[in-house]
């Protein structure tokens, strides 16, 4: 395939490889923010290339997992109902709510869907007019323009039936929590390559000179990676602290400026839960007044469902980096990819199941 | 997170609102919408992600990038040109 | 396994998933991962004594006087019902053969059982059956007796099907999980995945246009000529739902041995690595309905290998592992950029992912 498979060439890994176990002299813990990095990480085994002193913690950036409980919770009761049919994406059904999973639901004879685009979720509203269809918009700012675009096209259409259940959240405000937490150790940070290639890179400026950390935009094959940490290392070796742009085959520094104009038109800024984190200011999106209409939590009633999150799960702390996987007392026991204590367990991004599913055997 | 992957353009529905077009992935072909590059042309490639293009692959950055890289290979420690290493600059 | 008591018919023994976890069957305990095995496992095992159930294999192997017969059984529930490279009934047919074949078998006598939903048109089900009786003809099997039954509309998914079947196993053929042995040489006959890609690319909401056609194969001829070659193949195995990690771990299991890959030498078709990157599904797991896994001894390796090559089904045939005494019970890879990962079982169904 092509633009993929020169990024995922033995020769060039393992010359990037060499070269960061040259330029390494210290300690240095980074961070990857996207739950696609994490998978390659893991997938293609990088981190036994490494050397020993580079710490890769596995941040929250896997929407799946960081949507909050109750949202999860208000989708299963959407779903539940008789007269709604409810589309979502794939990895969004196994992650547990308080009580079930949207998988559940569907075993119970509820009407959940699996879609592949925003877009297609808006057709199945137009062919089936008899139901109320709803759309389980999450993401990161990389779905926040596709999902815009589902309630624009509706609305456009004149649908009556369509709505979203809205549970964005945006990477920099996130960054900015974990940078500013007492108990980080974030050093530098990959950032997340299509991401960057919606909304460009220039509000991490702030960030890097503010915290005094590097931040490389990456891209998501192993060489990418492997080049963007490169670039990390190099940057904290020679006591730098800057924005640098691994993935320019993607990501221009203002982005896709037209997507980010829909984004603005259909969304606005709110505050937002993270799952297992809590509350971060400005960090989510939720539908514009002239789009209210379409808003999940409007057309239904689900206020009043009380989340009751596992005593057992620690996935605020493996978020956040502060904790491995296998640090939790639950992993692999009570808590495994067939039966999820918490998100990190379901997608194959969180890093719970991420290391379940590929981790090194001397982790086993 | 954004799981999202290139693919090159066969054909555009410029009648379409929002604009539309066939991507082929390697033999796969699906139809993308491509509203957000209205200058894209059939040809070009698009990184494609939950069935829209949020962007184009700049080509010609890709080139220089594998070139860097073919550099870096020949020479003993793996430097660029520069002897700096493939930096690819602060902005 | 729990203690049930057996004969106690009046009390019943308990029901051994625990009810807190999954009070209903979902769609992952028929995925082919975990959730399936562990069905199996604490259900139906636990339930049924027979010997021949365990380890639990594609079909029983069974003494009749100086005769061993293999038996064995599949149910196709399949949607959409016709897809591209074949409908539900050849699936049916060509299912069963390939389990006994897996045991070594000679394929020779199908059953067909029908359930069919109220309402299905008759040009449908000629349709299937025409398909059947071809690929049966294909395999050398005759449809020797059946059954249909119709249920309600909206009681069954247009149509299920089970066959069941019998062969004839060879004087020395020993075919089992167990024989594995370390050094032994894991080969697999051609490119995975088409089948399950084939039937995703026209299910509703993840329709994308390409010309790649299921798999669906009777693998009797090609097993035939490998045991010309090698009587003594050790495993075989046809990589179907869960996709050729589920069968791979299934034999690590079963064998206490390792297993570890090349994923450089695993041939993936371009189409169905296209769509298997742009819905974020790794090609190990997902379905196969005309390869096959031989596990064989590494001396035997070349000559099966040539056996393969020289077979329509068996022409990209290559080797693609070893069994290892290491990880007992895991399968390793080593990936294409040269790390090493654990290709794991499936816990439930795949599902395609944004992530």
């Amino acid at each position: 395939m092509r633009y993929v498979d020169e990024y995922r060439d033995r020769e060039k890994a393992r010359m990037f490889a060499a070269m960061i176990g040259e330029i390494t002299k210290r300690t240095w813990t980074l961070m990857e923010v996207c739950g696609g990095q994490t998978h390659t990480i893991v997938r293609y085994g990088l981190e036994s290339l490494l050397p020993k002193t580079l710490a890769l913690i596995h941040g929250p950036g896997c929407p799946v997992c960081v949507t909050p409980l109750e949202m999860i919770d208000r989708a299963i009761a959407i779903a539940s109902r008789p007269d709604v049919m409810f589309t979502s994406f794939g990895d969004m059904l196994r992650v547990p709510g308080s009580r079930s999973d949207l998988l559940s639901v569907k075993a119970r004879g509820g009407d959940v869907r699996i879609v592949y685009s925003p877009l297609d979720a808006v057709t199945l509203a137009s062919q089936n007019p008899g139901k109320k269809v709803v759309f389980f918009a999450v993401g990161f700012e990389t779905t926040a323009p596709p999902n815009a675009m589902a309630v624009w096209q509706a609305h456009r259409l004149g649908l009556k039936n369509f709505s979203i259940l809205c549970s964005h959240v945006l990477v920099p405000p996130a960054m900015e929590a974990i940078l500013s937490s007492p108990s980080n150790s974030v050093q530098a940070f990959l950032a997340a390559g299509h991401v960057c290639t919606v909304m460009g890179f220039r509000e991490y400026l702030p960030i890097a000179e503010r915290h005094g950390v590097p931040v490389v935009v990456t891209g998501f094959e192993p060489v990418d990676i492997l080049q963007g940490i490169y670039l990390c290392v190099k940057q904290l070796e020679e006591g730098r602290a800057e924005v640098e742009n691994q993935y320019r085959r993607s990501v221009r520094p203002e982005g896709n400026v037209r997507a980010r104009q829909l984004i603005a038109e259909v969304f606005t800024t709110c505050d937002r839960k993270w799952r297992g984190i809590g509350e971060i200011p400005r960090s989510g999106y939720t539908l514009s007044p002239a789009y209210a209409g379409y808003d999940a939590e409007r057309v239904f009633n689900v206020e009043g469902i009380e989340a009751r999150e596992s005593p057992l799960c620690i996935a605020g702390a493996i978020l956040q980096g502060m904790k491995k996987p296998h640090d939790c007392a639950a992993f692999g026991r009570e808590c495994s990819p067939e039966r999820p204590l918490g998100a990190p367990m379901v997608s194959s991004e969180g890093a719970c199941a991420a290391y379940y599913r590929y981790g090194t055997l001397n982790h086993r | 997170m954004c799981l999202a992957i290139p693919g090159r353009v066969v054909s555009i529905d410029k009648g379409a609102t929002p604009l539309m077009g066939s991507v082929d992935f390697s033999g796969i072909t699906r139809t993308i919408c491509l509203e957000w590059l209205p200058d894209v042309t059939v040809g070009d490639y698009v990184i494609v992600h939950v069935g829209f293009a949020i962007g184009t692959i700049d080509e010609q950055e890709a080139v220089e990038t594998l070139k860097l890289f073919a550099q870096m290979g020949a020479l003993p420690d793996g430097q660029g040109p520069d002897g700096a290493g493939p930096d690819a600059g602060p902005h | 396994m729990p203690d049930t008591p057996r004969g106690d018919l009046a009390a019943g023994p308990a029901c051994p998933i625990p009810i807190a976890d999954y009070p209903h069957v979902t769609l992952a305990h028929g995925g082919g991962g975990r959730l399936s095995q562990q069905l199996i496992e604490t259900m139906f095992l636990a339930q049924f004594p027979s010997e021949a159930l365990r380890p639990p294999h594609d079909g029983a192997l069974l003494q009749l006087g100086n005769m061993r017969l293999a038996f064995s059984t599949d149910s196709y529930v399949i949607r959409p019902i016709f897809f591209p490279g074949g409908t539900i009934g050849e699936l049916a047919v060509n299912g069963t053969v390939n389990d006994l074949a897996m045991c070594g078998a000679r394929p020779m006598y199908l059953s067909a059982a029908f359930i069919i939903e109220e309402g299905l048109p008759m040009e449908d089900l000629w349709r299937i059956v025409v398909s059947m009786q071809t690929a049966a003809v294909t395999a050398g099997v005759t449809l020797v007796t059946g059954d249909t039954k119709v249920v309600d509309r909206g009681k069954g998914d247009r149509i299920f099907i089970n066959t069941s079947g019998i062969g004839m196993v060879l004087p020395g053929v020993h075919i089992n999980p167990i024989r594995a042995t370390a050094g032994d040489a894991v080969l697999l006959s051609g490119r995975i995945a088409d089948h399950g890609i084939a039937v995703l690319s026209v299910r509703e909401g993840l329709e994308f246009g390409t010309e790649l056609k299921s798999d669906t194969a009777p693998l009797n001829g090609l097993v035939a000529a490998m045991l010309h070659a090698s009587p003594d193949l050790h495993v075989l195995r046809d990589p179907t739902r869960g996709g050729v990690a589920s069968a791979l771990n299934e034999i690590a299991a079963a064998a206490r041995l390792g297993i570890h890959l090349r994923e450089e030498s695993i041939p993936v078709g371009d189409a169905v690595r296209g769509a298997c990157e742009l819905l974020g599904l790794d090609p190990l797991y997902v379905a196969n309905e005309g390869k096959l896994i031989a596990i064989v001894p590494g001396h035997d390796a070349d000559s099966v290998l040539e056996a393969m090559r020289s077979h329509p089904l068996g022409k990209e045939a290559v080797v693609i592992g070893t069994v290892v005494d290491d990880h007992p019970g895991i399968v390793t890879m080593e990936t294409r950029i040269g790390g090493t990962r654990i290709v794991d079982m499936l816990s439930g169904e795949q599902l395609p992912r944004i992530c």
